[in-house]
Formats: structure tokens, C-alpha cells, sequence
């Protein structure tokens, strides 16, 4: 087993469980404003009102009845996700990249019937996805065209960025990359890549699969220290902008990159993981403690980015 | 980041809770002579009769057989809890009763009586009371010759009363019953019988009732027996096993004969007995019951022993949620369902642990099989967690019918098991694997587990044990450290594992 003294990641600023709990989530992040992000329906509907872009979003089925005559609907558009507004964890998301022969057609090639998308619009509604399983509703969005820059970078899946924004001010970043571990999902502890992203630039940093380094992604074997995300400023005044929107101190945004339409907001996280540090090899409490002492000054969004930049961008250059 | 402002409130909570907790401690300890350890020596028996009855607006007089210096054991201390009721105990030379009385009662009633008792080996023999005069047996027609028939043969193979009453045990007894002993008992119970035979031998006996003193017993009948007198003194003798003398830990209720409950003014009367062994001296248990001052008020002992046998394992949760809470916060434990592990350790302490920690393991591991085909079937979560359950409560059943076939833990108390609770595991188990695979199953499966042995270990210590039944105060001092674990900032022990890949970037 390997250990490290807790004095040691004291003085490297590691978040841990604990300090996130207490100071951060319980500190800034008021309850009532959690069905914001808890719900991906009403997180929508805000960001459309702050301007912010989100995957666009065909319809909702909200009652059992209506997914008899669902087909008309879907026959319209070509590739479609559907979600469940309270899902957690990317359960019950089913994407259909298209409709062929009186079928639809899996991102991984299966075929489905219209009552299996039937079923599962019944499944996601009765709250089989759902924290609790309280009832829910069914979203369904246009597939995301994945930006090129993607294209060997991931399996069977969509690469997000996350950016933890704190006090409306970004401080760290990572690339979530699905393999074929995680099942085409983003997520961390199900066995995505997650490669570390330089809040200044948004280069590629270190990647880590199962909390171990990596230097090629697992299924395709592209080395993954060439990455470099483009218009990265952009992205990240989207994800400052959520601070507005959603009134919380300490989110995690997911941003993806859409091949038309650009960065998109994906979802929220009112309570963002810590593995996002070892992916970056930094510790958020320092880069946190900073924002905090320039904090408290009213800025825009954009005005917020360029000071965060600039903090970050001399701390670079004076290690 | 920083949320100071409340902190020092809660530092002053903090203290306040300790200081109470530990100044009503040494309060209680000093002006009751409570002591801090468990005493090491004395058993002590708290057998407890609860009377049943119904009363119907008329003056009550319940009048119930109590023991009188049973053999084997000392009474130190009785009481009766029957709120309207005036009490008292009339002795006489042959029997001891409590009295209960009231001008007028109606509705169910319940009424208590509670003895401590020791045992003490120097109290071996049963007074030697002399027997009152033998009334003659009247025996109807059939039963008459069958009696003799039964009476000639034992006789003649017996020389005293005590081989005579062995002689009569045996024939009434036998395996393959003799065509006059099968006639007899289909009338009459083996114990009657038994004393109607021997006095028509000339030999007086009597029909005596007790009970056996075994640990956490509730909802205990009297077993007759009978006392056969020799000319010097009573015998006692097992009526189906023909054991001369008086078994260890038994507890001779009721000599006097006529009838354990006598009630007026109240109709289908019902005496049922509950015990508990304590391992706490006599001596101070004697002043903790005689005691009127102020801090007895926190004595659990005022409480009827069903109820005290309930708060000694509840009053064990606090610890039990301390150590869950230490895991969880300090250790970073992940478990399934918060305090799940608690009430495992618990269950533990009421099966033992070996045999506990076996069903518990074959109950999860075949419900989750179960629960595994469950989810092909796309049920709604509520009628799912129901089906669980039923699965639960099968598997429990059937453990204990299989344990009973081979022969062994006949008295393991599998309904110890919190079945909610363990439906709930399972559901979440299952869903666990299907989300995040089987290493997170076995990750939290095995970190719930080690927190409820943790749990139990600490809530099994004598010394825990005692202090938290006989300090209920200390749950103060517990809240107080759990409040202070609820504001630890630090790290996780198994972050320093978790963050260790971070050693080789530079600083």
C-alpha cells in the first residue's frame, strides 16, 4: 500500500471529503437551490433564460399515455438522446444516433424497437432512473455531433470537460474521456480517462484511469498528451456564467463541444468529485484559497475569467 | 470558505454536554454508590409476574401466590408496580401472597411483581412444614382398579416414598405405556396423578409450580412439579424425568398448593413471567432499588424487566452510531445505508457472533441472487423493495427450519435481523453492481462489515455495557464527541491512500 502523511497533502492544498463537505458544499451551496442542478429540466429552462447553450431539447414526456403515439414525434428528427430529468450518474441515458428500416440504431450499432423505446420512456417516467425513485419525466435532445477534435479520443461516448467553478470563478479542469470501461459514460469511478486540463491554456495535463496514470487512452491507444482544447476561454465563461444562473457557490459545470453549435452545457454538479486534482497534480485548496482573497468584488462573468486567468497565469510563471 | 461564526457556539454546546454528562456521572456514582465497573461476582435474578386481567367496574381483589423462601436462593428485594392499586402481602404459615386492591376498576389491567433474587447454595432444603392431614382419593369406576393395578406394582418394587415416587414417575412415563397408565393420564396431568396415587399409598405430596431461570426469557409459564414428603422432609421430584431433588437455577413459585392467581371483581386472569440475570453486586442493586433520592430518577431499574431487556440494547445504540460515525468521517469507511452497520452489531450480540455473521452472509449473498433476477422483471422501486422483503423473510424462516433439522442453534434468535433493513442493502447492493460494478459491492460490502464488527465489539463490552444502562447520562458525552466529529476538516485515513499517486508531482 501506498501513503502519503497528511501534512504532505496539507502542504500540496488537497481537498479532501471532509474539508469539501463542510466548508465547501454545506458552506455555499445552499439546499433549496439544489433542484436546479438536481433536475436536468429545470436546469435547462434557466440556462435558456441566461443565455447560456444547452443540447436543444425536442420534447418532454411527462405521462404514461402520451408514449403510445410517441413515434410520430421521433420519425421527425434524425438522432435523439433521451434522458431522465432526475437522473443521477448517466443512468437511463439512451442515445439513437439514427432510424433505419423500422428501427432504431444505438450508438454501438444495436438495434432497438419501438417497444423497447417505448419501455424505456415508461421506465424513466415511473422513476426507475430517478434519486428515490420519485416519478420523473423524460427529456429528449438532439444528439450531440462531437467536434472532430474528439475522434480517437473516445469510445462509444462523448468527452466532457468539467470546471469547477467557485464563487462564479473558475479553478481547475479536466477532460472526462468514456471508454470502454465506463460503458461510453463520463464518469470517473465508472472507469472513464480523466485527463487534467491547465485552467490557463487548456492543455492536456496527465490523464488517470482508476485513479492510476495513463499515457494512451485504453481502447484506442492515442497517446493523450497532445490534447489541446480550442477557444478555451469561451468555455470557460460558460461555465463561470452558471454561477449566476444557479445562485451556488461551488459547482462542477460538464461542458461539451459540439461540432455545429460549439460548447454546450451539459449538466451541473452541485457536489463535483475530488479526483479532478489528481488529474491536474495540484491541490484545489490553494488555487481556492486565492479566488477566495480576491473574491467579493462584483464583476461580470467575463471580467471574473480574465481575473481568474491572470491569477493563475502568474502563479505559472513564478514556479 | 471559512464558517467560524457558529463554531464557537457549538465548542460551548460541546462543553456543556460533556460537563452535564460527566458531573450527573459523578453525581450519581458518589450519592448512589452506582459503581463505574461492572461488578464481577453475584448473579442476580429479576424475575418479574405480570397479571392480565379484565375488570368489570367492581371492587378488585387479585391475590397472587408469591414465592416463600424458595430453596436454592435468596430474596433480597420485591416490589410491585400497579399504579391505583393498594398493595400489600399477607403471609400465612403455609403460603405467601400479594394482594392487590382497588374500589373500582375497569378495562384490562395490568399488574407486576417483581423479586430479585440470588442464589445460595446453603438455602438447599425446602422447610420441613409438616403436611396436613391426607384426605381420602376417590378415583371413578374405570380409573379405581387402573390406579391400584399402577400402585401394587410400584409398591412392590420400592421400599421408601422417594423409590416409590421414582417407581410411579417410571411406569407413568414409560415409553410404551401400559394399557392402566394410558387409561389415567388421558384424564389427568402426570403431575395430579402423580399425587393422587402416592396418597392413596398413604404418602403425602403435593402439586408444586416454578420456573426455570434462564437469561432474557419473557412470556414464561410455571412448570408443576412434585413434593413428596418423606416423614422428615419435602422431596421434590420431576414429574416426566423423575430428577429427585430441586434443579439448578429452578425456582420453586408456588408451594401453597391451592391456586396461583385469585381474582375478584375481574374475569380471564392471566400470569405470565419475564427474567433477566445482572451481573451487577447485590448489594448496591439493593440500595439503587431502595433509594428515593433525587438522581434515582435516571435508574433504569424503575422500569418493568421487559422494557429494561429493550433499553439495554437501545441504550447501546449511541455507541454503536459513534463508532459508525468514526468510520465514516475519520477512516472514510464507505458502507451501504448509514447506520445499517449498527443494527447488524446488534444483531450479532443477540445471535453470538459466529453464527450471526454466517446467516447474515448466506441472507445477503441469496437475496441478492434473487434480487438480480428481480431486476429482469422491471418492476417500480416500491413493489421491488416489497418483494425483497418477502425474499428476506422466506430466507430467514428457512434458515431457521434448516438450522433445526441439522440439529444445531436451535436457539439463535435469527429475527434479530433487522429485515427492512437488510431488504434496503440488498436493493442498494444490487443496484450498485449494476451501476458501478462488483468491486464497489465488495468495497462497501466489506467496509459495512467491518464497521458492524467494530460496532459490535465495542457495544459487547462488559464495561460498555454497564455504563450505558446504568449512566444513561453518558449519551450526552457521546452526542458531544459526535458533534465534534461533525466539524473535522482534516483528511480521511484512506485519502492519505487515496491522494498518495499525488506524492511524485512536484511542489
Amino acid at each position: 500500500m501506498n501513503w502519503v502523511s497528511p501534512a504532505r497533502l496539507n502542504a500540496m492544498g488537497i481537498l479532501g471529503m471532509n474539508r469539501r463537505n463542510i466548508q465547501l458544499i454545506a458552506g455555499h451551496n445552499p439546499r433549496r437551490l439544489y433542484p436546479l442542478v438536481d433536475n436536468k429540466l429545470k436546469t435547462k429552462q434557466l440556462a435558456a433564460a441566461f443565455g447560456i447553450p444547452t443540447p436543444t431539447l425536442r420534447f418532454v414526456v411527462t405521462a404514461q399515455h402520451e408514449i403510445r403515439e410517441i413515434r410520430k414525434k421521433f420519425e421527425k428528427i434524425e438522432g435523439f438522446a433521451i434522458k431522465p430529468a432526475k437522473g443521477f450518474g448517466g443512468k437511463g441515458i439512451l442515445v439513437i444516433s439514427s432510424f433505419r428500416e423500422n428501427a432504431f440504431i444505438k450508438t454501438s450499432g444495436v438495434k432497438l424497437g419501438e417497444k423497447d423505446i417505448q419501455r424505456h420512456l415508461s421506465n424513466i417516467i415511473a422513476g426507475l432512473y430517478s434519486l428515490a425513485g420519485t416519478p420523473d419525466v423524460a427529456l429528449v435532445e438532439d444528439i450531440i455531433q462531437m467536434d472532430p477534435l474528439f475522434n480517437g479520443y473516445s469510445y462509444q461516448g462523448i468527452p466532457d470537460i468539467r470546471v469547477i467553478v467557485f464563487k462564479g470563478y473558475p479553478v481547475m479542469a479536466m477532460l472526462r474521456l468514456t471508454t470502454k470501461a465506463s460503458d461510453g459514460k463520463a464518469n470517473l469511478h465508472q472507469g472513464a480517462v480523466g485527463l487534467g486540463l491547465d485552467i490557463v491554456t487548456g492543455k492536456g495535463l496527465r490523464a488517470l484511469q482508476f485513479g492510476r496514470p495513463v499515457l494512451v487512452h485504453p481502447d484506442t491507444r492515442n497517446p493523450l498528451d497532445g490534447v489541446n482544447i480550442p477557444d478555451w476561454e469561451n468555455i470557460l465563461n460558460l461555465a463561470a456564467g452558471c454561477h449566476e444562473m444557479t445562485g451556488l457557490g461551488y459547482i462542477g459545470a460538464d461542458i461539451v463541444l459540439d461540432k455545429d453549435r460549439g460548447p454546450l452545457l451539459l449538466e451541473l454538479n452541485a457536489r463535483p468529485g475530488l479526483a479532478i486534482q489528481m488529474t491536474n497534480g495540484e491541490g484545489l485548496l490553494i488555487r481556492l484559497r486565492k479566488i477566495e482573497a480576491i473574491a467579493g468584488k462584483m464583476r461580470s462573468t467575463r471580467e471574473r475569467v480574465a481575473c481568474a486567468l491572470d491569477l493563475f497565469r502568474r502563479d505559472q510563471k513564478s514556479s | 470558505m471559512q464558517t467560524d461564526i457558529p463554531r464557537v457556539k457549538l465548542y460551548w454546546i460541546v462543553l456543556i454536554l460533556i460537563l452535564s454528562g460527566l458531573s450527573l456521572t459523578w453525581l450519581r456514582h458518589t450519592h448512589m454508590q452506582i459503581p463505574l465497573k461492572p461488578g464481577k461476582d453475584t448473579i442476580v435474578w429479576l424475575v418479574e409476574a405480570r397479571v392480565d386481567f379484565t375488570a368489570y367496574q367492581r371492587p378488585v381483589l387479585a391475590s397472587l401466590s408469591i414465592p416463600n423462601n424458595p430453596p436454592g436462593f435468596k430474596i433480597f428485594n420485591e416490589q410491585a408496580a400497579s399504579p391505583g392499586y393498594g398493595f400489600s402481602i399477607v403471609e400465612n404459615k403455609e403460603s405467601r401472597r400479594a394482594e392487590w386492591s382497588r374500589r373500582t376498576a375497569a378495562g384490562p389491567q395490568t399488574l407486576y411483581y417483581k423479586i430479585q433474587i440470588t442464589p445460595q447454595a446453603e438455602n438447599k432444603a425446602p422447610p420441613a412444614d409438616p403436611p396436613s392431614p391426607l384426605a381420602p382419593v376417590y378415583w371413578e369406576a374405570p380409573e379405581a382398579i387402573a390406579a391400584r393395578t399402577i400402585l401394587d406394582a410400584a409398591i412392590s418394587t420400592s421400599s421408601t416414598p422417594e423409590s416409590l415416587s421414582r417407581e410411579l414417575i417410571k411406569a407413568l412415563n414409560a415409553e410404551q405405556k401400559e394399557q392402566n397408565a394410558a387409561l389415567l393420564l388421558a384424564r389427568r396431568s402426570p403431575e395430579d396423578l402423580l399425587t393422587r396415587l402416592l396418597a392413596q399409598a398413604g404418602i403425602p405430596a403435593r402439586t408444586v409450580q416454578g420456573l426455570f431461570l434462564e437469561a432474557k426469557r419473557r412470556n414464561q409459564n410455571l412448570i408443576p412439579m412434585v413434593e413428596v414428603f418423606n416423614g422428615k422432609e419435602w422431596v421434590l421430584f420431576h414429574p416426566e424425568t423423575g430428577v429427585q431433588g430441586v434443579p439448578e437455577n429452578f425456582l420453586l413459585w408456588d408451594r401453597s398448593g391451592p391456586s396461583l392467581l385469585d381474582l375478584v371483581g375481574g374475569s380471564a386472569g392471566r400470569v405470565s413471567f419475564s427474567m433477566l440475570s445482572q451481573r451487577i453486586p447485590a448489594l448496591e442493586m439493593a440500595r439503587i432499588q431502595s433509594s428515593n433520592k433525587a438522581f434515582s430518577f435516571l435508574s433504569m431499574y424503575h422500569l418493568p424487566i421487559e422494557q429494561q431487556g429493550v433499553f439495554r440494547l437501545i441504550l447501546l445504540i449511541p455507541i454503536g452510531v459513534l463508532v459508525v460515525a468514526f468510520m465514516r468521517i475519520i477512516i472514510g469507511v464507505r458502507t451501504s445505508g448509514t447506520f445499517m452497520p449498527v443494527l447488524i452489531g446488534m444483531a450479532f450480540l443477540q445471535t453470538s457472533l459466529a453464527p450471526g455473521l454466517f446467516y447474515f452472509i448466506i441472507i445477503v449473498a441469496a437475496g441478492l441472487l434473487l434480487r438480480g433476477y428481480l431486476s429482469h422483471l422491471n418492476l417500480l422501486l416500491v413493489a421491488r423493495i416489497s418483494t425483497i422483503i418477502i425474499i428476506v423473510i422466506s430466507l430467514i424462516t428457512l434458515s431457521s427450519l434448516t438450522a433445526i433439522r441439522l440439529g444445531f442453534h436451535t436457539g439463535i434468535p435469527v429475527t434479530a435481523f433487522p429485515i427492512i433493513i437488510i431488504a434496503w442493502t440488498i436493493e442498494r447492493m444490487s443496484i450498485l453492481w449494476e451501476e458501478d460494478g462488483m468491486r464497489e459491492v465488495m468495497i462497501q460490502g466489506t467496509g459495512s462489515l467491518a464497521a458492524a464488527l467494530l460496532a459490535y465489539f465495542f457495544m459487547g463490552r462488559p464495561l460498555i455495557a454497564h455504563l450505558s444502562f446504568n449512566f444513561p447520562e453518558l449519551n450526552l458525552v457521546i452526542a458531544a464527541v459526535i458533534l465534534l466529529i461533525g466539524q473535522y476538516t482534516g483528511y480521511r485515513l484512506f485519502e492519505l491512500h487515496r491522494f498518495a499517486a499525488m506524492k511524485d508531482t512536484n511542489v
